[in-house]
């Protein structure tokens, strides 16, 4: 008595085989989400309360980085600059534009603007922008063109793979400390060599360190 | 197996109790276990026994349920003591799991034909054993979501396991272990589940029986690749038997932690793990055999043997005992000979004293046939060393933690409520999946216990 069509022998075969491939097809998948922008939120443009573009002030008018983020050089946080800042300028120009009207209010009242972040760190990673700047990392390197986006954006995973391939290959980063707040900056001559002389010129640590655990979990 | 020649019995050796119940024929053999799994009717005692080790699995829901959302601060466990159930119970589980393999594998290979009535069920033990043993350092972890962390794969952390941590050999060794014993039992059940195939009256069961028994016909070209196979997995897991609990000991002797860092451990565990392993299989055989009238397929002479196992590797386990608190004076480390003498001494005394009760007075009863030979007296026995095994992994994780070098970070521990709802509850896994697996599949190899009846005697003409 047969219970089995004679298709079942093909059908049991190819599901056989057909198993290890779905299998390493799900890996594939779930590792591609895991990495894609639906999960980290790079390139996604943020809305935030007013519609600040850095393109406009970075790249049309070339205000500098430090302008207005005053601690970068000095401490673990960038700094988001109080609303004095942008009314230094716009209590003059643009003064009565609607789409200045939240920063006004802000100065009225006295009151916070409340931007939307966007380079959101874990809270168990330490990180200090200081040391990255005054070690030759640019402004560029982790943030992207900002001289070119309208509205902010992460330019980059934020994954610790990622903090993890610069933490090991520094010589492919570094720039003269001039050049840290240049956008669009192109090394004069060949970058493996212009790092390796950085590296033992800023005094960057060995690799063993810049990945051992504790650097960044503290 | 098929292969083995039965030799007779030589002069002058008594066998007293044969291993099967003489005047079974195939066909006997055949209806008895199938009928196990293809009646109609299930047992009463099935029911109750399914229905309250079910109940048992759904508290083991519920306090995984109540960590997943609380943490494991629910648990006992807080510093110095960080280990507590958890390790101990995946300990005790895994230890559990050993017989299976000795008596599938090892067993196979010596040809001591006595294990064919044993192995099958004793195999399903090592499996539902494994998985309750597994889900402990999982649970421990705090967040066992991020299980697969363990796994090295190519992740966007860009790291891969601390290898120097045997707690990631522990990783590979019990999942190759699964992964062995689970193939090794699925491959010796496909002659038996083309029986039921082919005994089966209701479709359905024809079908579900059919697709797991991977079109077999019986074929020649079938029973010699099935006689390789089965030959090659026991090959494999041999080497498991004694490499699985040696790394579990390495969890303990790779710390310097005083009363952990020992030589002895490796051997001392594995010996203990088929201790307790068989402990279980005679605690399980026992009533089952009664229940379900197997007496002519596990007879005395199992019992008997597994007795003697019992007995030896309970002795080889009292040496570790002994030299254990020798070594704690012999190595002259004040904090070794401290922790020695606090097992035997000190707050915990009554689970150090229990265990060399349990562990090494009553096996001592097994000396005595009168014991081997009655299921009542050995079910006892079996049942005590149960709860002695799980004593001896308590003494061990928590009367080293507690009391370590600093006398400032001394402190107690006890397990609480949901730690012992926990560990009751993967009982009522094990059962439950134990149950599930008489009624569907058949516990005893109808094929291998075939070869052993008279009639699967090759004669040669004269």
């Amino acid at each position: 008595m047969q219970i089995f069509h004679r298709s079942t022998n093909t059908i049991s075969r190819v599901s056989l085989f057909g198993a290890v491939f779905f299998i390493a097809l799900l890996g594939w998948v779930f590792d591609s989400l895991q990495r894609s922008s639906y999960n980290t939120q790079q390139n996604v443009a943020r809305e935030q309360p007013v519609q600040f573009s850095h393109a406009h002030h970075v790249g049309a008018i070339g205000i500098d980085c430090r302008y207005c983020h005053t601690s970068v050089e000095k401490a673990a946080f960038a700094g988001i600059p109080p609303t004095k800042t942008c009314m230094n300028c716009h209590s003059q120009i643009w003064a009565q534009s609607p789409y200045l009207e939240p920063v006004r209010e802000s100065y009225r009242t006295d009151r916070s603007i409340e931007w939307t972040r966007v380079h959101d760190l874990p809270d168990f990673v330490y990180f200090d922008h200081s040391i990255h700047v005054n070690k030759g990392v640019g402004c560029e390197t982790c943030h992207g063109r900002v001289d070119q986006m309208p509205l902010m954006w992460q330019a980059s995973r934020l994954q610790m793979s990622w903090c993890l391939d610069c933490h090991r290959n520094t010589e492919k980063y570094l720039r003269p400390k001039d050049q840290v707040f240049t956008m669009g900056y192109v090394p004069a001559g060949d970058q493996l060599e212009l790092g390796r002389k950085l590296q033992k010129e800023y005094g960057i640590r060995k690799v063993t360190v810049l990945e051992s655990c504790s650097t960044c979990h503290r | 197996m098929s292969t083995q020649k039965r030799e007779p019995t030589p002069p002058g050796q008594a066998t007293p109790v044969p291993v099967i119940e003489p005047g079974h024929t195939f066909a006997s053999v055949t209806d008895q276990i199938g009928q196990i799994v293809l009646s109609r009717r299930t047992p009463t005692f099935w029911w109750v026994g399914f229905g309250i080790s079910f109940l048992l699995m759904m508290a083991l829901l519920a306090s995984i349920g109540y960590l997943l959302l609380k943490g494991t601060g629910i648990w006992g466990i807080n510093i110095p003591v960080g280990w507590g159930f958890a390790i101990i119970n995946f300990v005790w589980w895994i230890g559990i799991g050993h017989a299976g393999t000795l008596i599938s594998a090892i067993l196979l290979l010596l040809r001591q034909e006595w294990r064919t009535s044993i192995n099958r069920f004793a195999e399903a033990m090592t499996l539902f054993a494994v998985a309750s043993a597994g889900l402990f350092p999982i649970l421990h972890m705090g967040r066992p979501w991020l299980a697969y962390w363990l796994l090295p794969y190519p992740n966007t952390m860009a790291l891969w396991p601390q290898w120097r941590s045997p707690l990631v050999w522990d990783v590979f060794a019990v999942s190759t272990y699964a992964t062995v014993s689970a193939l090794f039992w699925y491959i010796g059940l496909i002659p038996d589940l083309a029986t039921l195939r082919d005994r089966a009256r209701k479709k359905s069961f024809q079908i579900v029986y059919g697709m797991l028994a991977l079109g077999w016909r019986g074929s020649a070209v079938h029973w010699h690749r099935y006689e390789t196979a089965y030959l090659l997995l026991a090959g494999l897991a041999t080497p498991l038997v004694i490499s699985v609990h040696t790394v579990v000991s390495f969890d303990f002797t790779i710390a310097i932690t005083p009363g952990w860092h020992s030589t002895i451990f490796p051997p001392y565990f594995v010996a203990g793990a088929i201790y307790a392993g068989f402990a279980m299989v005679l605690t399980l055989s026992i009533p089952l055999r009664k229940l379900y009238r197997l007496e002519g397929f596990i007879t005395l002479r199992h019992l008997q043997n597994m007795a003697k196992i019992l007995l030896a590797t309970g002795l080889i386990v009292g040496y570790g005992y002994m030299i254990e608190a020798f070594m704690g004076w012999y190595s002259g480390v004040p904090s070794e000979g401290y922790v020695t003498t606090s097992r035997m001494l000190g707050p915990y005394r009554p689970a150090y004293w229990a265990l060399i009760f349990c562990n090494i007075l009553t096996p001592q009863a097994l000396w005595f046939k009168k014991v081997r030979s009655t299921p009542g007296l050995l079910f006892i026995v079996a049942m005590v060393v149960n709860v002695g095994m799980w004593l001896e992994r308590f003494v061990i994780v928590v009367t080293s933690l507690h009391r370590d070098f600093l006398p400032s970070s001394w402190g107690m521990y006890h397990g609480t409520m949901w730690d012992w709802s926990t560990f009751i509850g993967t009982i009522g896994l094990f059962l439950s999946l134990l149950f599930l697996f008489i009624r569907f599949l058949p516990m005893i190899s109808i094929f291998e216990m075939r070869t052993l009846v008279p009639e699967a005697e090759v004669r040669e003409e004269a």
